[in-house]
């Protein structure tokens, strides 16, 4: 089964930074369509867990969004938003759940922070 | 260096698989599969993948070089047919052995198949795997009339993700009341008005007698009352068995599913089994029980790779699950089974609303329509053991959160 493509970078596709909170750094090229939360599992990214697997069910894909890029992201749905609430790591202002956030274009360069812990 | 086997390779033993190599483990790790795909998520598969909105590989649990990478073998489209505990390996149908130090079975659970004339007709379906769902959806294309036997999970997500696509669906369901086993009956109330005002044609106390078909293949299905309901395509989603066979016939001790106890571990100990195939004690519920869900499949995965590891962690946790039917999504936490009442928090005319369950002053479960809050709050309530009083419950002003 071919599963998450992961392009070299040059290819024409969005890049995304994701920041653990150890501070490590992962730059990864992602394809149009994919989710925050798809694109960490698929790079072994640490720090996002994705249990329900993208349905808005399980708040284990928190992550907090730079600030430059929060206004050009979708708003956050109402359910989304009451499921931050109970997100293990606090929520802020910048929070989002990685499942609801699909990379497109306009997101090449979007800096994401992780927290500490998802459960 | 051990050899850890794993018979199995769905969602749990995916999980199993991440969790040893997350924790460190360097044994050597093999994964047997009868299905011809790397572990995947089901859930999608009478949802968003049925209705065509989501691609396969978005199914996928892991990607395939995780597999690659963490030095799994992988031996997919490969059934495991005996277990031979004496001499610790287990028998593949190509007949080779595999030798183990430790085993994990994570064989899940099969659909019951229906047992009336007519059942083996083309065009009747059942849903447990990519398989399926592609045959399904390709089967589908060109067909109007759906017909959906059981009106639990399954067969109500598969009605509403007929219906997005325009399709004529009928659902019947042999008890009084929609998703009867799992859910009180006021949710079973509104998900069959919320049905009912979709478009799907529901129909209750309706046993089938017969499927009826010309040239081999289904064209309507026969209730016991004599009605006749027209059905180019039928889905039968009316539950699940759990795979134990290979488990019980080398004598592990089963009774309806492998047991458990609640660090995985079957009755012999260097055998661990995780996810739908097993039975399993939870102490917040004082009993034991079977689950079909993602969350114990996880949660057990993660039990067995500590266990695995040599650590006790043991699996106690407020079961809970998730589905999702038209724009509506429910999710449970807790087991309603035993309730004497329901406390309603919101109104169900706003699609927005959760019902808690008690049983006198124990909350038993918490089941909540768009109000992932609530079910995010009954979570941590249950695990705690704290409950809020009925009228603490039905008052949206009171901040459940603050009861933590
Ligand atoms: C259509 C559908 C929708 C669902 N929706 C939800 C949902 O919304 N929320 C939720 O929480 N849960 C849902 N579930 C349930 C959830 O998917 C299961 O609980 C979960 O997959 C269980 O994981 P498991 O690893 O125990 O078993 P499985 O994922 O079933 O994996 C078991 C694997 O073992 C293989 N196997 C069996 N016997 C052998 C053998 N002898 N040798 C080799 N391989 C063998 C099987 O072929 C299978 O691939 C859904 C299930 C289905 C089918
Ligand atoms: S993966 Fe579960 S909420 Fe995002």
């Amino acid at each position: 089964m071919q599963v998450g493509k992961i392009f070299s970078r040059g290819d024409n596709v969005p890049t995304i930074t994701l920041i653990a909170h150890t501070g490590e750094i992962h730059t990864l090229d992602v394809e149009e369509g994919t989710t925050v939360m798809e694109a960490a599992i698929n790079n072994a990214v640490d720090g996002i867990i994705g249990e329900c697997g993208g349905c808005c069910s399980c708040a284990t894909c928190h992550c907090y969004i730079d600030s430059r890029w929060l206004d050009k992201l979708p708003v956050r749905g109402d359910l989304e938003s009451e499921m931050l609430e109970f997100a293990s790591s606090q929520a802020g202002p910048n929070s989002r759940l990685a499942c609801q956030v699909e990379v497109t274009d306009a997101l090449d360069g979007l800096v994401v922070t992780l927290p500490e812990t998802q459960l | 260096m051990q050899k850890i086997l794993v018979i199995g390779a769905g969602h749990g033993a995916g999980q199993l698989l991440d969790s040893l190599r997350r924790a460190g483990c360097e044994d050597s790790l093999t994964l047997v599969g009868e299905e011809s795909w790397l572990p995947y998520q089901r859930p999608p598969l009478s949802k968003k993948f049925l209705s065509g909105e989501m691609s396969q590989e978005r199914l996928a649990f892991r990607p395939e070089d995780f597999y690659t990478r963490h030095q799994i073998d992988t031996r997919l489209s490969c059934r495991a047919v005996a277990l031979d505990r004496d001499a610790a390996r287990v028998e593949l149908c190509t007949g080779e052995l595999l030798p183990y130090d430790r085993l994990a079975i994570a064989t899940g659970a099969r659909v019951r198949k229906l047992a009336v004339p007519g059942a083996t007709l083309d065009g009747v379906h059942y849903l447990r795997g990519i398989d399926d769902a592609r045959r399904l959806r390709e089967d589908w294309i060109d067909k109007q009339e759906v017909c959906v036997i059981g009106g639990g999970f399954i067969g109500l997500e598969v009605a509403a993700s007929a219906r997005a696509l325009g399709k004529n669906v009928t659902v019947v369901e042999a008890m009084d009341r929609l998703m009867a086993r799992a859910v009180s009956p006021d949710l079973s109330e509104f998900f069959l008005a919320t049905h009912t005002a979709r478009g799907v044609r529901v129909l209750l106390n309706a046993g089938v007698e017969e499927l009826l078909g010309t040239e081999q293949r289904v064209d309507a299905v026969r209730l016991t009352d004599g009605r006749e309901i027209a059905a180019e395509v039928v889905l039968v989603g009316i539950g699940v068995l759990p795979n134990q066979e290979l488990a019980a016939r080398a004598g592990l001790a089963c009774d309806n599913g492998i047991l458990v106890n609640e660090f995985t571990q079957t009755s012999d100990d260097r055998i661990v089994a995780l996810g739908d195939c097993t039975n399993h004690p939870n102490a917040l519920l004082g009993r034991r029980l079977r689950l079909e869900s993602v969350h114990n499949a996880v949660e057990q995965a993660r039990t067995a790779a500590a266990n695995l590891m040599g650590q006790k962690l043991a699996y106690n946790q407020p079961p809970w699950f998730w589905s999702d039917q038209f724009e509506y999504k429910l999710q449970m936490v807790g087991l309603s089974e035993g309730f004497d009442q329901v406390v309603m928090r919101g109104e169900p005319e706003t699609g927005k609303f959760s019902l808690f369950c008690f049983h006198g002053d124990q909350l038993l479960a918490v089941e909540s329509v768009n109000s992932p809050g609530d079910h995010m709050v009954g979570r941590k309530l249950l695990a705690a053991c704290r409950y809020p009083t009925h009228q603490q419950a039905a008052d949206r002003d009171f901040v459940l959160k603050n009861l933590l």
